[in-house]
């Protein structure tokens, strides 16, 4: 069992209080994922020409300032860096996947949560209503995010066993269920040249999803691909640059519902945590259906 | 008396919002075998809550204003529960008797296991609604998903809507009226004639639901009876 949540902001009102209102949702999910909880947040695009990681240190003295120093030298600019507990992110004059490349060559003991232009992963043990303490949930602003409460049941409780997990730049992937094939497609995929640092099955998940995505597919597409080549069970969120789909295994047994205002969209994985949203009760609210990608996306201006 | 019947024709407001669910559900518990106290409810914010109005054992009527979570009314024996608004999972799983009415949109496994009693779904119902039915009546306004009636025992389950993938899969005695199409069938679940009886017992079940549509439109499903536990030679194993 697993706890989801999404929401995607229609009216500026959301985006000031996104972080609020995400953080209420994880807290209703706590019951469902007591163990670790995380979030993806899309906000505060890094300007042209750089791009956005977040990072994650075990070592709680980390000094943040030493590796933005060592990006500057690397890359010829870089911002001071924003430390949320455990993570830092760091806005460097380079292209995501050279700041990436360089973290795990120069930086093994760090760990990218993500890379890209929009995207800020934050994932750790824990209480989620810790967690939104610990991170400071309620400041962030944002276009949409995404959530999760985790209770772990295919690998170790750890950060990095934590949902989201990066898909690739400005991609995330959280996932309520257990897939049954991860062994075997983590090795197909480590051929294709995916790595992997977890013995985690929504990593595999991910990857899978990196992968196609690499070869070519839509969101949409690759997604679909999910309902022939994942076995197990899923409900999937996937965060993107510009929103976010959802889709439900076949069999549908993990549980998924959406709701929609004028103001937002949201989905989670029971209505307790819509409920808390403004104007949840005169939302239109109903199940996704499975197999069928569900997306939203905001108009590119 | 006259005071008495006062109190009992006023409704009691129970909030959500101030009120635990354990205290909401031990007192309607407290009202079992007929015990004095009110006998109308209505609660409101519900907020998503699982468990409202769960092991009710009383002739009461309870109305919930808003979306409920899992196993509502669940259990129900001879209380009237309505929900204004969705249901999620469970909704009056293994019912044993009374009625249940949803206004809108149920999830998963709906009236799973009912023994007795009237499961009412105004809008639509998700996957495996009726799964095990064992004798609860079913009527759904809109449709039901995939693998609805599964292993279904007993009981009806009509739909004036559509039915998904895999209707009535190993079905046993259960009957199943569907209005409009059927995905597929599931195992040993096969079309059967329609007859006075079966338009007169869909006519009555709509009537009960106050839902309108007409008794002539719906196809009858059940058990073609040729499984493995309906083979004779079987039977010693059980």
């Amino acid at each position: 069992m697993c706890g989801i949540v999404g929401l995607f902001a229609k009216a500026p009102g959301i985006e000031e209080r996104l972080g609020e209102h995400l953080a209420a949702m994880l807290v209703q999910m706590s019951s469902r994922g007591p163990d670790s909880a995380g979030v993806a947040v899309y906000r505060d695009p890094a300007p042209s020409g750089a791009s956005k990681l977040t990072l994650y240190s075990a070592d709680p003295r980390e000094h943040w300032g030493a590796v933005r120093d060592q990006l500057h030298e690397a890359f010829g600019a870089c911002e001071e860096p924003s430390v949320r507990a455990s993570h830092a992110v760091l806005v460097a004059a380079a292209e995501a996947e050279d700041a990436d490349a360089w973290v795990r060559e120069h930086r093994p003991d760090l760990r990218a949560m993500s890379a890209g232009q929009v995207i800020e992963i934050y994932k750790e043990t824990g209480l989620p209503e810790d967690f939104a303490r610990a991170f400071a949930l309620e400041d962030f602003r944002g276009t949409h995010a995404l959530g999760h409460t985790r209770m772990a049941t295919e690998s170790r409780v750890t950060t990095e066993g934590s949902h989201p997990f990066s898909t690739g730049l400005d991609l995330c992937l959280v996932h309520n269920g257990s897939l049954s094939n991860h062994n075997r497609l983590r090795e197909n995929l480590r051929r294709e040249g995916i790595e992997f640092q977890t013995e985690n099955d929504t990593e595999v998940a991910a990857g899978y999803l990196a992968w196609r995505l690499r070869e070519g597919a839509s969101l949409e597409r690759a997604l679909e691909g999910c309902l022939d080549d994942l076995d197990g069970f899923y409900t999937f969120a996937v965060g993107t640059a510009d929103g976010f789909a959802v889709l439900r295994d076949p069999i549908a047994c993990k549980p998924a519902v959406l709701a929609e205002t004028d103001d937002w969209v949201a989905m989670s994985s029971e209505w307790r945590s819509i409920a808390v949203l403004p104007g949840a009760a005169d939302a239109e609210a109903w199940e996704p259906e499975p197999g069928i990608v569900y997306a939203w996306e905001k108009a590119l201006v | 008396m006259a005071v008495v019947e006062r109190e009992h024709a006023a409704v009691e407001v129970v909030d959500l919002g101030t009120t635990s669910l354990r205290e909401l559900n031990q007192r309607l518990h407290d009202l079992a075998g007929g015990a004095p106290g009110a006998r109308h409810f209505r609660i409101v914010n519900p907020s998503g809550a699982h468990a409202v109005a769960c092991g009710l054992d009383a002739e009461i009527e309870v109305e919930i204003d808003g979306h409920v979570g899992y196993y509502c009314a669940g259990m129900n024996k001879h209380a009237t529960v309505r929900v204004h608004g969705n249901a999620s999972t469970g909704i009056a799983e293994n019912m044993m008797s009374g009625r249940v009415i949803v206004d809108g949109n149920v999830s998963q496994s709906a009236g799973a296991t009912g023994r007795g009693g009237l499961l009412v779904v105004r809008g639509n119902a998700s996957s495996r609604c009726g799964i095990s039915m064992k004798g609860v009546d079913i009527v759904v306004g809109g449709s039901v998903g995939h693998m609805s009636a599964f292993m279904a025992q007993t009981g009806c389950l009509v739909v004036c809507g559509d039915a998904g993938e895999a209707l009535g899969d190993s079905i046993y005695e259960a009957r199943l009226y569907v209005r409009g199409s059927v995905a597929s069938l599931g195992a040993d679940c096969i079309e059967k004639e329609m007859r006075d009886e079966h338009r007169r017992q869909v006519a009555e079940l709509l009537e009960a639901s106050e839902l309108d549509a007409d008794p002539a439109g719906f196809r009858r499903y059940g058990s073609a009876r040729q499984l493995y536990t309906f083979k004779v030679d079987n039977a010693a194993a059980y």
